[in-house]
């Protein structure tokens, strides 16, 4: 049995600088994981890797067992994963509907075609207002992406990433400039709408982590340091390092 | 042997006069994201104003005001409508530059009239910059200024001498741009502003974040993008013709010169702005086609063959389209472009 | 439980059809000058080009100075294969000549466009501009193709004769081009109803972002230059039919700068903006250029506001006003339009006074000082004039301004109004 998702020495270097320096991550399928870590620790760049924005410098990345690394992200996306971004990427002059339904069109195989009529599409159509509902927006069908609110336009980018049916979801941190109430709100969607499906999400909002997650990964100067059940991560010595700093440090500071 | 010296001469200068238009492209390019489809209008402002101005005031003064008049021009424009659309993104930029070359190539006809205008050359810059002499006994030799007719002209028959000048107004584009490339490494590796515009060029809004006024550094840039532009027009309009034709001629040339040395890349542009020079001055030289050399060599060719158009294109006919091609190569098998880094 | 979902018939759009079809139908009925004949029939085949032009512009993102090409090689081969069948080794009906253009402009689309859409955006444009330059100085070298000099001209009276109809005078032209006109822009609109012409959109819209829904964007861009390059190679062929004659200037500069200013002047944000385009393209080129020498310059001036203040093209401005009147609101401002009209227009005439004056100069010295100018003689070197149409264009730009802020205030209120008015529909 594969591992869904699995980085094995993963390193990348911009020019001199290394920011991924041997990630090593094995996600089982149906496991939900949060991605935790100080600023700059290289979260978003395992993720542009993962994805296929841009190829490692070395090491592997493999997909349900089959190898990821160094293709484009069409390819990628077509093999089962899919991500959002932290922000929000979406088509702005198409109504919601015709987001959720451009996501849906390679899934369902219809590919380049010009051949056939959206309006006759009645899968396509039917998942894209299964898919509308899922995130709430169906009262905002027609509406052009651009004018919708902030948090409606994340739910919107959560939409276009499942909607393709991937099996493995990235998601780059989805709360990312939401208020207390609106995140809560978020992340049961998000909760909702990934069941059965592989969850990656970088996240900085404890609460949000502990509540969403069966595994944390913590990734700091490009590594992955821990990987485990939130409780255990908690305890994890090298962890309480990485954020509060060593007690070495601690102690020289209590004793003046 | 003088035939490759002054011809390769004669490419460098001609590749030297297109890095004199490419590099203000470039660096407008690469600082504000516009494509300016009117920056070889510039040029030819640049090639009226130093026309007009030099029947005013002479060639020499004129070689310094009309390039600051030109670029000008060119901070107008960019605080008068290139400001107004960059909120739109850059294609609306790269129109409102389209627009402005069809109203600049009208007004430059309205103003000046239809036909060529004669821009001469000072005095100075009037005769050769040097002569090489190739004597058949004595080998190639070589006269500063042009050679006197008595060393020129053989008595013996069996000797041949053959002079080949290089024209001063080509040494002095050489000598210019030159100039013009060193102040401007000059300028951006050892100055201040230089360095803002360097952090300006890929991290616009960190450095106005900064304190820097950006917009007013992307006026600037804009007018000295412009104006190294109008000081290629005096030169170029002195050196060959002045007429309102001229900017088509260079105009794509340059978008060529800009993509095969790799979208923002200055020393690319340089590197591709010598080639398609040299190229294409070569090119024009030579008279052989496909049906000449085979005929040359002793190929017998059918007559279908031989009264081909095509094979019997000579590579001086084809020289205008070699820079075309040498793109659509490019972008086959090395889209970045010579020393390119970035996408476009 | 079953959703259960009513599609009304849609009225509108089988009205919107029918009177474009009858439109086409008695145009050349109503105009029935020798000149309108010619007009109409080459507004028909502007309208083909500029709305192939706008599936790359508008649709796709792709902003292109060298569509010219595919529209001028298309030409090209459709008037030797004309004259093909004048020679009698071809039996193609001359009515289906158009779709030879057609192939052809898909065969050099396949072949040039593998490499221009390689890039997006900027870099795209250069490409185009590159290829064309290259196609243009290869129209000047192979003069067995392109004619050199005289180009190539054929007859269209050639070939089969069906139920008499030879081709020869220009309302059975017409005719065939309005036809090819309908059943181009039925398809193109319906190309915008398919899963590659959405796509295409969400490209324009976000290219890295469809990458990331399982298309490879290039290939999108691709097969979208293909299509766009059939009917653009239609155009063509319909363009050799109606000429008899094709020169290397179809593949020139000018006229890829030509569809893309109109195309941008009629409107590239919407499907029949390009249609209004095509229109202006052929009313400019036949009855401004009569007018004034000075066309270019307004051409270029126009293009310059346009996209400066209204880069959504003619069309956006009529959408924006049609909601503005759908609710009601028309009323309210349209002392206003009136007012921004009549102090522009009189800004206009002075401008236009000194523009002429000048050209006069220039061009017609030898006919004297003196020009008529929109019913009244103006003398180019003289004080007077000179004053007199300053004053008028500065009082004219005054005043304009002045209404203009007017203006700007009270369609922000009304657009402040309609927002208000939509939002309490949503909740209702």
């Amino acid at each position: 049995m594969s591992y869904a998702l699995e980085l094995k020495d993963l390193r990348k270097n911009f020019g001199k600088t290394e920011i991924i320096r041997g990630a090593n991550l094995a996600v089982n399928a149906g496991e939900r994981v949060a991605i935790i870590g100080p600023n700059g620790a290289g979260k978003s760049t395992l993720f542009n890797l993962i994805s296929g924005r841009f190829g490692p410098t070395s090491g592997e990345i493999l997909l349900n067992g089959q190898r990821i690394d160094h293709k484009a992200p069409y390819e990628i996306n077509r093999m089962g994963l899919s991500r959002s971004f932290q922000i929000t990427n979406i088509f702005p002059k198409l109504s919601v509907f015709e987001n959720l339904r451009c996501a849906v069109l390679w899934s369902l195989g219809y590919k380049y075609t010009f051949l056939k009529f959206l309006s006759g599409l009645k899968d396509a159509n039917e998942l894209a207002e299964k898919y509308m509902e899922m995130i709430r927006l169906d009262k905002k069908r027609d509406l052009l992406a651009m004018n919708l609110t902030y948090a409606e336009q994340r739910a919107l980018e959560i939409g276009i990433t499942i909607a393709g049916g991937s099996n493995v979801i990235l998601l780059d941190e989805p709360t990312a400039g939401m208020s207390k109430s609106e995140t809560s709100r978020f992340i049961n969607l998000i909760k909702e709408v990934t069941v059965g499906k592989t969850l990656l999400t970088v996240e900085h909002d404890m609460g949000v982590v502990f509540g969403l997650a069966d595994k944390i990964a913590v990734v700091v100067y490009g590594e992955v340091i821990a990987y485990d059940t939130p409780e255990a991560v908690r305890s994890n010595a090298k962890v309480q390092e990485a954020y509060l700093g060593s007690h070495v440090d601690e102690e020289q500071a209590g004793g003046h | 042997m003088e035939f490759f010296i002054i011809s390769m001469l004669n490419g460098l200068s001609y590749g030297l006069l297109l890095f004199m238009l490419s590099s203000g492209l470039t660096l407008i390019f690469s600082m504000m994201g516009v494509l300016n489809f009117a920056h070889a209008s510039f040029y030819m402002i640049g090639a009226y104003f130093g026309f007009t101005l030099t029947n005013i005031i002479g060639f020499w003064p004129a070689l310094i005001i009309a390039p600051i008049l030109v670029g000008g021009c060119g901070v107008i424009f960019e605080r008068l409508t290139l400001r107004k659309v960059h909120k739109f993104g850059h294609v609306p930029e790269l129109l409102v530059t389209f627009g402005l070359s069809y109203i600049v190539y009208e007004l430059v006809q309205l103003i000046w009239g239809r036909t060529a205008v004669e821009f001469v050359p000072p005095e100075l810059l009037k005769g050769s910059a040097f002569t090489l002499i190739n004597h058949t006994s004595q080998g190639l030799s070589m006269v500063w200024g042009a050679a006197p007719a008595e060393m020129c002209k053989s008595i013996d028959d069996a000797i041949r001498i053959v002079c080949s000048p290089f024209p001063a107004t080509r040494a002095f584009m050489m000598f210019v741009a030159l100039l013009m490339l060193l102040s401007l490494w000059l300028l951006l590796t050892k100055t201040r502003i230089g360095l803002v515009i360097q952090a300006a060029l890929t991290h616009p809004e960190t450095v106005e974040s900064l304190g820097h006024n950006v917009p007013r550094v992307f006026m600037m840039v804009f007018g000295a993008g412009t104006g190294l532009a109008g000081l290629a027009g005096v030169i170029g309009g002195s050196t060959f013709v002045t007429e309102p034709a001229m900017a088509a001629t260079v105009g794509s040339v340059i978008f060529v010169v800009v993509v095969v040395g790799g979208m923002g890349s200055l020393s690319g542009a340089f590197l591709a702005s010598l080639l398609i020079g040299v190229i294409q001055t070569f090119a024009i030289a030579f008279d052989y086609s496909f049906v000449s050399v085979a005929k040359d060599l002793g190929f017998q060719l059918s007559d279908a063959l031989a009264n081909n158009s095509v094979l019997k294109l000579t590579v001086s006919q084809v020289a205008p389209i070699l820079p075309y091609l040498f793109l659509v190569l490019i972008l086959i098998f090395r889209p970045k472009g010579l020393l390119g880094t970035r996408e476009g | 439980m079953k959703t259960y979902h009513f599609k009304p018939y849609n009225v509108g759009r089988w009205v919107i059809w029918s009177l474009f079809a009858i439109v086409l139908i008695f145009a050349p009925l109503i105009f029935t000058s020798n000149l309108s004949g010619t007009m109409l029939a080459q507004m028909g085949i502007a309208i083909i080009a500029c709305l192939s032009y706008n599936i790359l512009l508008g649709q796709g993102g792709m902003l292109s100075f060298g569509h010219a090409v595919y529209t001028g090689l298309g030409s090209f081969v459709a008037i030797h294969a004309l004259n093909a069948i004048t020679a009698g080794t071809s039996s193609i009906p001359v009515s289906l000549l158009p779709l030879i253009g057609g192939f052809a402009g898909i065969g050099f689309a396949v072949l040039l466009g593998y490499v221009t859409t390689k890039k997006s955006g900027t870099p795209f444009a250069m490409i185009t501009l590159g290829v064309a330059e290259l196609v243009f100085a290869m129209s000047l070298m192979f003069s067995e193709f392109f004619g050199g000099e005289a180009g190539i001209s054929g007859n269209r009276v050639a070939g089969q004769t069906v139920w008499g109809i030879t081709f020869g005078p220009q309302i059975q032209v017409y005719y065939l081009i309005a036809i090819y006109t309908f059943i181009c822009v039925a398809l193109m609109y319906a190309f915008t109803q398919t899963p590659l012409g959405r796509i295409l959109n969400a490209v324009r819209d976000n290219p890295e972002r469809v990458e990331f829904i399982g298309y490879n964007t290039q290939r999108v861009r691709y097969f979208a230059f293909i299509i766009a390059g059939f009917f653009a190679g239609i155009s063509g062929g319909l363009g050799a039919l109606n000429f008899e004659i094709v020169t290397s200037e179809v593949v020139g500069a000018g006229r890829s700068g030509g569809y893309l200013l109109f195309t941008f002047l009629g409107g590239a944000t919407f499907f029949f903006g390009p249609i209004i385009g095509g229109i202006l393209m052929v009313l400019a080129f036949v009855l401004l250029s009569e007018l004034t020498k000075a066309w270019l310059l307004y051409l270029g001036l126009l293009f310059l506001f346009m996209v400066m203040y209204a880069p959504g093209g003619i069309a956006s401005l009529i959408m924006m006003n049609l909601r503005v009147a759908a609710f009601g609101k028309l009323k309210q401002i349209w002392v206003s339009y009136l007012a921004l009209f009549v102090t522009g227009f009189v800004a206009l005439i002075g401008a236009g006074a000194m523009i002429e004056m000048v050209y006069h100069l220039q061009l017609n010295s030898a006919l004297g000082d003196t020009l008529k100018f929109m019913g009244t003689t103006l003398n180019a070197k003289g004080v007077d004039s000179w004053f007199g149409s300053i004053f008028v264009m500065l009082t004219g730009l005054g005043l304009f301004e002045v209404v203009r802020r007017h203006f700007l205030i009270e369609w922000g209120d009304i657009q402040v109004e309609i927002e208000k008015e939509i939002k309490r529909r949503e909740t209702a």
